[in-house]
């Protein structure tokens, strides 16, 4: 059973987990647009702004009802807790998409409203999941690729349409993608093809790698090792840390050990999603090389550190909103959220099966501050986009980078290309 | 001998020239200044201290201020067009990025680009006098000649909103392709033109029916598609050209605006953002952020002439003529 659960958000709004809570519109959103505390910063009073925007409105009413679907998983315990995960990552990240979709769809006519949904680890999936596809045909999900697999395949899933904004297993993508499905995460491959395209343009092909021993460490090791393959470079050898020791008081002694036997390198590559280990690495190998993968130079969906493309001003207004840093899944949501918004101002509808034939289809674009325009991948759903790669303090590289040419859009240079597919459920 | 002799006509021509020479000011976002070019020599001949992340920068139509948006500091200042003195500044509402000066050189539009909110700002009372709620990340901003419809184009929602100038209501919206980042009405004030960075087109639309008219599409070879980011541009008061900043493409455009041809590409240098075009319309000066300098067109010759060096992410351009 889904047990009812109060948290209180640090804005001061509840959320009830396992319930619905209702975002109306346009009030709610505008505030959230405009910035909370401050509602509408127009010098006139609030029914004035509210006018002037209905007044704007120039097409049909319609209503675009999306759900925020949430799995909480247990984490796993990491070396050290000074970088939690936080609660709302994801749902924040959909929250801000609806703002800015809210204040597009002021001007249209359109109103937009989000249900958030937050289901716990031992809950009933199915059964929260069957609930939210009642109420609402679009959803935005935050979950392992397994709960998301159960979620497609639930009889009352056909026709709706699904984001998978967190999992990166390439399987959901490939053997076991579904036509209701598309998905903003990145996939682990994409990722891994980010980083060794930077690798290779900078002629450091010469590569070791460490990895953990959880299911997303192997994953994402194995990404790098198809990556390597692809782009000429060599991972001359791997070694597993089996997390036996406490590296935030051994690493002195224990790290530069267990690499000395290593063959010379350029860089070294770490597998280690849950980031236990990976963050200690950098100065106490054998040898003195840069840390790229889980960490160091880290590829993902989004980094708080891009800033161009417009990029600072996102940054800005999600910070103001949730009072932390975007990170991946926040952009993942969000940009689900807003393609959405995108597709539904271009077409005029909200029914999920035209947003969906026109979000895989060549007229669909989102500006998504990357530097390029986001589009989708007609053959599995997978959302194409540029790929950055940060240290916690800087932008490295965005991806793709100069030089690795593709026939159709230089994106479909990183995850697994047409050809290669083995999706068959959008033909 | 012969030294004497440059030397006195140098002289001569000091002294005979006109009390200010034509300059073109460019803003540099991320180093806090304003670099001065002289347009005959085209080199840098000052750099001013000024406020945080320097942005948008215009003049007034008398020429006697530059307005600035220091973004970061969340204000417009006023900058003595002769002197180069700071002279006040202005409010703006929150992160003003780009603006535009009504034809009664007293009311400016501002975008709050974070706020997503237009500010008038009136220049004499020194105070905002309406605040416009518009889309997501307002950015270009146009008003026509006749002073009656000030546009902003909002880069998330993909709008231009037209804005009644006497009730500070918006009127109408137009779609545009993803990322509007500038808007220009034609000299006749028949035509609106909005870029669209993101989406890689240029719009015209009829100012009448608020028909589109036409999307002006660039194709560059070995350039990919989404390396072509229409940004800045400036049309011809004649309004057969307009030059369009192509942004990462590292070109300006060359466009017919009779039969909205691309006409030509010039090579400039990297990210092209804005520009700034001498009022005999013979030379452009264009921004660009990456490589931190100006390139200067000759529209005559039609080439590239010379680069220069100016300060960190040059954003802004605006030309001063020569008596000004």
């Amino acid at each position: 059973m889904v047990e009812p659960k109060e948290t209180k958000a640090r804005d001061g709004t509840k959320y009830d987990h396992g319930r619905s809570f209702h975002r109306p519109n346009p009030r709610d959103s505008l505030d959230a647009a405009f910035g909370r505390g401050q509602a509408i910063r127009c010098i006139h009073a609030l029914p004035v702004c509210l006018a002037a925007l209905a007044a704007a409105a120039v097409a049909e009413p319609i209503n675009v009802a999306i759900a925020y679907l949430e799995l909480q998983v247990e984490r796993p315990p990491v070396l050290t807790n000074l970088d939690p995960i936080p609660d709302d990552l994801g749902r924040m990240g959909a929250v801000l998409g609806l703002a800015d979709n809210a204040t597009t769809g002021g001007f249209m006519g359109h109103d937009y409203s989000l249900t958030e949904t937050v289901v716990p680890a031992e809950g009933d999936w199915s059964e929260a999941a069957r609930a939210v596809l009642a109420e609402s045909r679009i959803l935005v999900v935050n979950a392992p690729a397994k709960a998301i697999l159960t979620l497609a395949d639930l009889p009352e899933a056909q026709g709706a349409l699904i984001f998978n904004a967190s999992a990166e297993d390439e399987t959901l993508r490939e053997a076991d993608c579904r036509a209701n499905l598309l998905h903003t995460m990145p996939s682990y491959a994409m990722r891994a093809d980010a980083l060794m395209q930077f690798l290779v343009s900078r002629r450091w092909t010469d590569l070791v790698m460490i990895t953990g021993q959880r299911d997303p460490d192997r994953a994402f090791a194995q990404a790098l090792r198809d990556a390597a393959t692809k782009f000429g470079a060599r991972i001359r050898a791997e070694k597993e840390w089996d997390m036996s020791s406490d590296m935030r008081r051994n690493i002195g002694q224990e790290f530069p050990l267990f690499t000395q036997d290593f063959p010379s390198h350029h860089v070294m590559l770490a597998a280690d999603e849950t980031n236990d280990f990976a963050p200690y690495l950098e100065f106490h190998a054998w040898e003195p090389r840069p840390v790229a993968g889980s960490a160091g130079a880290r590829p993902d969906a989004w980094s708080d550190r891009v800033e161009a493309y417009g990029a600072a001003q996102l940054q800005l207004r999600f910070k103001r909103l949730a009072d932390r840093p975007m990170g991946a899944v926040d952009y993942a949501a969000w940009a689900a959220v807003r393609s959405v918004g995108e597709a539904v101002t271009r077409t005029g509808t909200a029914d999920p099966a035209d947003l969906r034939d026109y979000i895989l289809g060549d007229e669909f674009e989102l500006a998504a501050f990357k530097g390029a325009a986001i589009t989708y991948r007609g053959w599995n759903g997978q959302m194409r986009q540029p790929i950055p790669i940060a240290t916690r303090t800087a932008l490295v590289a965005m991806a793709p980078m100069p030089g690795f040419l593709h026939q159709v859009s230089t994106l479909d240079t990183m995850g697994r290309d047409r050809p290669e597919t083995e999706c068959t459920a959008f033909d | 001998m012969l030294a004497r002799t440059v030397s006195a006509i140098a002289l001569t021509a000091l002294m005979t020239a006109p009390a200010v020479a034509q300059e073109v000011w460019v803003s540099n976002e991320r180093d806090n200044t304003i670099s001065i070019i002289d347009v005959p020599s085209l080199e840098v001949i000052e750099t001013i201290q000024v406020g945080a992340r320097p942005r948008g920068l215009m003049f007034s139509h008398d020429y006697k201020v530059a307005y600035l948006c220091a973004s970061d500091d969340s204000t417009i200042q006023v900058i003595d067009t002769a002197t180069r003195e700071i002279l006040h500044n202005l409010p703006s509402g929150e992160n003003p990025e780009t603006f535009a000066l009504h034809p009664d050189n007293r009311h400016i539009y501002i975008s709050n680009e974070d706020d997503n909110i237009t500010s008038v700002l009136d220049v004499v009372d020194r105070r905002i006098v309406a605040q416009i709620p518009v889309g997501v990340e307002p950015e270009g901003k146009a008003i026509n000649h006749a002073g009656t419809i000030a546009i902003t184009t909002s880069e998330t929602t993909n709008m231009a909103h037209w804005i009644d100038t006497t009730t500070h209501e918006i009127f109408h919206n137009s779609l545009v392709g993803s990322r509007p980042r500038h808007a220009e009405f034609t000299s006749d004030d028949k035509r609106l033109v909005v870029s669209a960075e993101i989406g890689g087109g240029l719009h015209v639309f009829d100012t009448e029916t608020f028909e589109e008219l036409a999307e002006i599409r660039f194709e560059i070879p070995d350039v990919h598609a989404h390396d072509i980011q229409p940004v800045g541009f400036r049309l011809t008061d004649d309004m057969t050209r307009a030059y369009v900043a192509l942004g990462p493409a590292n070109r300006v455009a060359v466009v017919d605006m009779q039969n909205y041809e691309v006409l030509e590409y010039h090579l400039v240098g990297r990210r092209v953002w804005h520009m700034a075009m001498s009022d005999d319309e013979t030379k452009l000066f264009t921004t660009n952020g990456v490589s931190g300098d100006v390139t200067v067109i000759d529209l005559v010759r039609g080439e590239p002439v010379k680069t220069i060096k100016v300060g960190r992410f040059p954003w802004g351009a605006a030309y001063r003529p020569a008596g000004s």
